[in-house]
């Protein structure tokens, strides 16, 4: 049986849009690491409308996510926020009498943020990762939803010859927040304007993170400020295609 | 006070530069000491899940631990009040004052008195209130309120502080340098022994109700607390009742990781504990009243919410918080502000359009739990007045009608996909448009590429790219 190890990826609808190329390097590490990769028909985990307020917005979209996922023993996702979603808000976002709210809980106990993931099964050598200096920007969800923090460091490490530079206040939100920076362009923009001149002052070539939207705020932002730094997520950065 | 909603406020902080790095600095400042503590105290993480503990089981058996605390206090000879709201406990504390025919009173830094718009109220009963924290007492003299519940003048520099004692102290020489801080301080000192010498009533907040003896506990930096609460002949407490704990253990824990999330110290300066009024010789005031403030405490307390009255009022929550290191207090409008604020101010003012908006102006990045000494799940709290406030139809019709469609194309698979290869054409036009990046969008988008350049998507979804792959 160890030779049929599936994996479902679940990409998220930002990947799926806007840089369709993280879902493709995900994928390829999930099978250089021995699985079978496959891709259910999915849609958004709910996000949007649980931090809305929405509950039974949210509810119905989990819910079409969880009937998706629930065949599949493991679940990755290369999102630290949607996989953030699945794995802390799953759980209750169901009345506990409501038959939803153990089909949430088992899909949640299946999820593993991608860099979870490789951390458990190291994908075999490959192409040589990014190079150059990097700034690691730990998306809130992953690192405090989840408490993924050594994870994507130590693959770093090991799949690519970047070198890790420290840069100021990094387990601070970069100001993405999904809607709040819809909703309170200013504000998001001052924490995105402070994230940004740290990540400069760190004399970084790229900023990685497991996260898009954290990625398109900050590498928006400095791109607006002509800065040549690249913003990179994890997969690609370890997949060697970036 | 003014008519801006949050979103206004928020913007003229932004764009006020003084404020920003004052902002800036007490950023750093807060954190930097708060980890400093954490670091050297090797149990802290187990101190927070006791104090949590503790926290927890008080506001579990707060109505018989209030009353617990009334008949010990009431045997130490201290007179307690139960104050429905705002305006019950100012008439009780000015029906106190003018019992005693007090005209002039000195006060600590209380934020159950700003909560109530004490200081106000007072004056319009002809009661003169000078606060004697050092910066209580800098805004008091500039008409503001404080912005900060453990520092009401972070949002000053030391100029501006500068600026308001020569407008306020005309009677000193105009010629004086006070240009550092020190003499700031000292310059302030004089001034406040003068209103502690001529004051009548004292007037304090509590940072802790110890029911097994009927205690006050109060914590301060600067020693004012002391003489506030001892020099006067008549002293008035006025504590939220969710400040109560059981013991003097349960005291000392608390005591233990407020300093520590607050300023970083180990403990505050000074600790000061008052069981009644002074008896025979001892020094204090010789009538002691303690307000308990309610206000809409207990209707948090049996609502989904009910953790937030575990605070102990330390701060870290705001010294942690991107949107509060941002935007300062002020733009929060009430006396509260941060995440702590963002729950406390709907459940004090009521949810409205405007307090809907503290809840929501939160990228839930989670530091604020994080850091919480009593681990209150802010985020979660938030996300409960979010559902509240779209329960009652208070976001607008364009969010409300967005999400529904959201919710409708993502469970239908062709209409999801549809969505995602029209949305993928429009923005690839645009960055075309646009010389290559996307760098201007209408309606919801505006915000965020004001100050961004977006590279375009791919032509083919993932979705699509994988269908094709196999």
């Amino acid at each position: 049986m160890t030779d049929t190890k599936e994996a479902a990826l679940f990409v998220t609808c930002l990947i799926d849009l806007m840089r369709p190329e993280v879902g493709m390097a995900s994928a390829r590490l999930i099978e250089r690491a021995g699985f079978t990769v496959v891709v259910p028909r999915q849609g958004c985990c709910g996000q949007p409308n649980y931090n809305a307020g929405d509950r039974k917005g949210a509810q119905v979209l989990a819910r079409a996510a969880i009937a998706a996922l629930e065949p599949y023993e493991t679940i990755v996702v290369p999102s630290g926020s949607c996989g953030g979603m699945m794995v802390r808000h799953y759980p209750t976002l169901f009345d506990a009498a409501d038959p939803w709210a153990s089909r949430a809980k088992a899909v949640a106990s299946r999820v593993l943020e991608l860099t979870q993931f490789l951390a458990r099964h190291p994908p075999s050598a490959g192409a040589p990762g990014l190079a150059g200096k990097i700034a690691y920007h730990d998306s809130c969800s992953s690192l405090r939803d989840l408490g993924v923090h050594d994870e994507p460091r130590a693959l770093l490490r090991s799949m690519t010859k970047a070198e890790d530079v420290p840069f100021a206040e990094n387990e601070t939100c970069c100001g993405f927040g999904g809607l709040f920076c819809v909703k309170y362009p200013d504000v998001a923009d001052r924490i995105a304007a402070d994230k940004c001149a740290a990540i400069i002052a760190s004399g970084a070539d790229s900023v990685v993170s497991a996260d898009l939207g954290c990625l398109l705020n900050i590498g928006g932002r400095l791109a607006r400020m002509g800065s040549p730094i690249k913003a990179v997520h994890i997969a690609e950065a370890l997949a060697g295609d970036a | 006070m003014t008519t801006l909603d949050f979103k206004g406020r928020a913007a003229k902080a932004l764009h006020d530069p003084q404020l920003t790095g004052a902002l800036a600095r007490a950023k750093g400042h807060f954190a930097l000491g708060r980890a400093a503590a954490k670091a050297r105290t090797p149990d802290f993480e187990m101190l927070r899940d006791r104090a949590t503990a503790i926290r927890r089981r008080s506001i579990a058996l707060m109505p018989d631990l209030l009353e617990r605390f009334e008949a010990r206090a009431t045997a130490a000879g201290a007179t307690v009040h139960w104050a429905a709201d705002a305006a019950d406990a100012r008439a009780i504390a000015t029906g106190i004052c003018k019992a005693h025919g007090a005209t002039r009173a000195i006060k600590s830094k209380s934020m159950a008195t700003e909560e109530i718009e004490l200081n106000a109220h007072l004056l319009s009963h002809g009661i003169t209130p000078v606060e004697t924290d050092l910066g209580e007492y800098i805004i008091q003299l500039r008409g503001e309120t404080p912005s900060h519940i453990i520092a009401p003048a972070v949002h000053l520099t030391k100029d501006q502080v500068a600026e308001t004692f020569r407008a306020a102290h005309t009677d000193l020489d105009p010629a004086r340098d006070i240009s550092e801080r020190q003499a700031l301080v000292k310059e302030a000192r004089v001034k406040l022994r003068e209103a502690f010498l001529a004051a009548d009533v004292g007037i304090t907040g509590a940072n802790i109700l110890v029911a097994e003896t009927g205690t006050i506990v109060l914590v301060s930096n600067e020693g004012n607390i002391d003489l506030t609460a001892s020099a006067p002949r008549l002293h008035i407490a006025i504590a939220g009742i969710e400040k109560v704990v059981e013991s003097w253990d349960d005291a000392g824990i608390v005591l233990r990781v407020l300093a520590r999330s607050a300023t970083g110290q180990d403990m505050s300066s000074y600790v000061t504990v008052l069981t009644g009024p002074a008896q025979g010789d001892e020094v204090g005031p010789r009538t002691s009243h303690i307000i308990l403030l309610d206000n809409g405490r207990s209707t948090l307390a049996a609502g989904n919410k009910a953790e937030m009255l575990a605070c102990i009022r330390c701060g870290a929550c705001l010294n942690h918080c991107p949107v509060y290191t941002a935007v300062g207090g002020h733009a929060y409008g009430g006396p509260y502000s941060g995440p702590m604020g963002a729950v406390l101010t709907p459940a004090i003012d009521g949810l409205t359009k405007d307090t809907a908006n503290l809840p929501n102006a939160s990228s839930f990045c989670g530091r604020c739990e994080a850091v919480c000494p009593v681990r209150i799940p802010l985020p979660m709290l938030l996300r409960h007045w979010r559902e509240d406030a779209y329960a009652a139809g208070l976001p607008t019709r364009g969010e409300r009608w967005g999400l529904g469609i959201w919710r409708a194309l993502s469970t239908r698979p062709w209409a999801y996909r549809l969505t995602q290869w029209s949305a993928a054409r429009g923005l690839r036009f645009v960055s075309w448009w646009q010389g290559g990046r996307i760098k201007r969008l209408p309606f919801a988008g505006r915000g965020f590429t004001a100050t961004r350049d977006i590279a375009p998507p791919a032509a083919k979804s993932f979705q699509a790219q994988w269908r094709g792959r196999r």
